[in-house]
């Protein structure tokens, strides 16, 4: 510890010591800021300490690292410690060709891989100027939609199970199987879809595809119901997410907090309504809005989202239009098997897009979509080669963190899990 | 397809072309004495401005531009000015963004740290720190956020290889 970060009456402790010696300076701070508060005021000596929760915690779902200092119970400071699931992706994408980074975007955060294909390939049609086919749209909406509700499945059912409730769990993770097969049958795969292409979509649904949605669309707000019967009956849950983890809406635009957590806040704001990308504007929804500001306020918000998601979905496919799911710009393109089998001209293509890449016009653009988290960018640079010169990937979890100290302070320590589970935490797309 | 004409650059020749855009106008009347540069291109509105008045910009498009989405920075290596540091702000009223850009060069990566007009931008400046090496002078805590503590090196500079030794 430097001169300058050692109280005059450190941690006592050795084992202490070492501790706050191996953590890093980013800690260190909210560790020295203690050790000061313990020196500065007799009364209140050695009355706070500096717990570790996490990387392995359950609740902290994989690899977030939280240091809290709590006096008896109570939070009275938060750090978290990120970066340990940090892969690198943004360095990934230059060396790649442009369409050889969409696989990469369904490894950000992988609970709404299709969201992060869009955001990234409407980018890189707004540097390119092309233009999507109708019925591309509506499917990347339709998509995008279920996407949403499987993301918001795991996410009350892992935070059903870090309040204690199994069941949900369960339950929540066999709604979840119906929409994984769904994705496994139109693009292949039940996680990393990559279903999203630049210029389109990969490939056309199978026609039975429709029927299995419509009847997942149907028995699905039953299933909602039977969910809130069993958490909305129970004292234990309600208990633990009224009043808990506050955020007031002054808090949660300052603080750079976006999606269902904002929106729990009361600041009414969503990307698909006010921003519209993909033909969102021809779509009507509502959007739920709680001034509650509290665990129980975004709870609530996002199984409303569950229900507009179900009417969004309803509406794409029944006004699916006719049409091509590809753009008609064939050196950007893979022309389709047939095709490449037997026109000169589409192999050619298809070789050439495939070792060299399309070069993309020189410029910087942001596209922001609205994922299941909140609000998603991607901010990308092109030189006007193949390559991307950088990009840049806004994601919500990494600013909602930023709040955590905000909506745990003067709580109890195990108010933080519940409130962990309330920002719906992905550490892929936090750490990147 | 894009059409490279169809951008515009300077302030006056934004401002002509869409006068009733009421984002683009406040974000030029904000900061008409402190941008050095404007372009309008793909429908989004960039403004460039001088290191030393990133504070005052930020403050002077806040009233307007109310949310602060992001920050993040370009390394032009070889080129000089090497750093491009962007800032992405949103207007929640106006369902608008603006993007401001400031420019750096490679030998004095140093910035004002606007965490004081938005506590937002805190782990955005670590992150542009801890992969670029830019600092931000009166940052509350200024340390790596995504490498180990003693990493060498910044990963997203141009000129740290992508994989291999360095």
């Amino acid at each position: 510890m430097s001169p300058a970060l050692a109280p005059e009456k450190p941690f006592v402790k050795k084992a202490e010591k070492d501790f706050a010696d191996a953590i890093n300076p980013g800690v260190k701070d909210l560790i020295a800021d203690a050790a000061r508060h313990n020196a500065s005021s007799d009364a209140s000596a050695d009355k706070t300490m500096v717990i570790n929760m996490g990387p392995q915690h359950p609740s902290t779902h994989g690899v977030l690292r939280l240091v809290v200092e709590i006096d008896g119970e109570t939070v009275v400071g938060l750090a978290p410690d990120i970066g340990y699931l940090h892969t690198g992706i943004e360095k990934t994408c230059e060396a790649k060709f442009y369409q050889q980074v969409v696989p990469l975007t369904d490894r950000i955060d992988y609970l709404c891989p299709m969201t992060n294909n869009l955001a990234y390939c409407l980018a890189v049609e707004k540097l390119l100027g092309l233009e999507i086919p109708e019925r591309a749209q509506y499917l990347r909406v339709l998509f995008n939609e279920l996407t949403r509700i499987q993301s918001h499945l795991v996410w009350l059912g892992t935070h059903a199970m870090d309040i204690g409730a199994l069941t949900v769990f369960l339950y929540c993770f066999r709604e979840r199987e119906q929409l994984l097969r769904i994705f496994e049958a139109v693009s292949g795969q039940r996680m990393m879809t990559s279903y999203v292409r630049i210029g389109g979509l990969s490939l056309e649904p199978p026609l039975d595809l429709y029927d299995s949605i419509r009847t997942f669309l149907k028995e699905f707000p039953s299933k909602i119901e039977q969910y809130e019967g069993l958490l909305q009956t129970n004292p234990i849950w309600m208990s633990r997410l009224k009043g808990v983890g506050y955020l007031s809406p002054e808090d949660a635009i300052a603080l750079g907090v976006t999606g269902p957590p904002l929106r729990a806040s009361g600041v009414d704001f969503d990307v698909r309504r006010d921003m519209p990308y993909s033909s969102y504007e021809k779509f009507q929804f509502s959007v739920p809005v709680s001034n509650e500001g509290d665990v129980w306020a975004r709870y609530i918000v996002r199984m409303q989202e569950l229900r507009e998601s179900i009417k969004i979905c309803h509406q794409a496919l029944d006004g699916l239009p006719e049409g091509r799911i590809v753009a008609d710009a064939p050196k950007i393109i893979l022309p389709n098997r047939e095709q490449m089998k037997t026109q000169m001209e589409s192999l050619i293509h298809h070789f050439k897009i495939v070792t060299e890449g399309f070069a993309v016009p020189a410029g910087q653009v942001c596209s922001s979509v609205e994922a299941p988290h909140g609000m998603m960018n991607y901010f990308v640079v092109s030189d006007g080669t193949a390559k991307p010169y950088r990009v840049h990937m806004r994601n919500p979890g990494f600013a909602t963190l930023q709040a955590l100290e905000t909506m745990c302070k003067g709580r109890l320590l195990a108010d933080i899990v519940a409130v962990i589970g309330s920002i719906d935490i992905v550490l892929g797309e936090i750490d990147r | 397809m894009y059409d490279p004409a169809s951008a515009l650059t300077g302030l006056q020749a934004i401002s002509e072309a869409h006068p009733e855009n009421a984002a683009i106008q406040a974000a030029i009347s904000a900061l008409a004495d402190i941008a050095t540069d404007a372009k309008y291109d793909r429908a989004e509105l960039t403004i460039t401005v001088a290191r030393e008045d990133i504070l005052a910009a930020c403050r002077a498009v806040k009233p307007v531009y109310n949310f602060f989405e992001d920050a993040t920075a370009v390394d032009w290596y070889p080129s000089e000015p090497r750093f491009q540091i962007t800032y992405h702000l949103l207007s929640l009223s106006l369902k608008a963004r603006l993007r401001l850009i400031v420019q750096l060069d490679g030998s004095d990566a140093v910035l004002d740290s606007i965490v004081s007009v938005w506590p937002a931008a805190n782990f955005y400046e670590r992150e542009i720190f801890d992969l670029f090496g830019v600092r931000f002078s009166g940052h509350p805590n200024m340390v790596r956020i995504m490498m180990p503590e003693d990493w060498q090196g910044h990963p997203l500079r141009k000129d740290y290889p992508v994989e291999g030794y360095r």
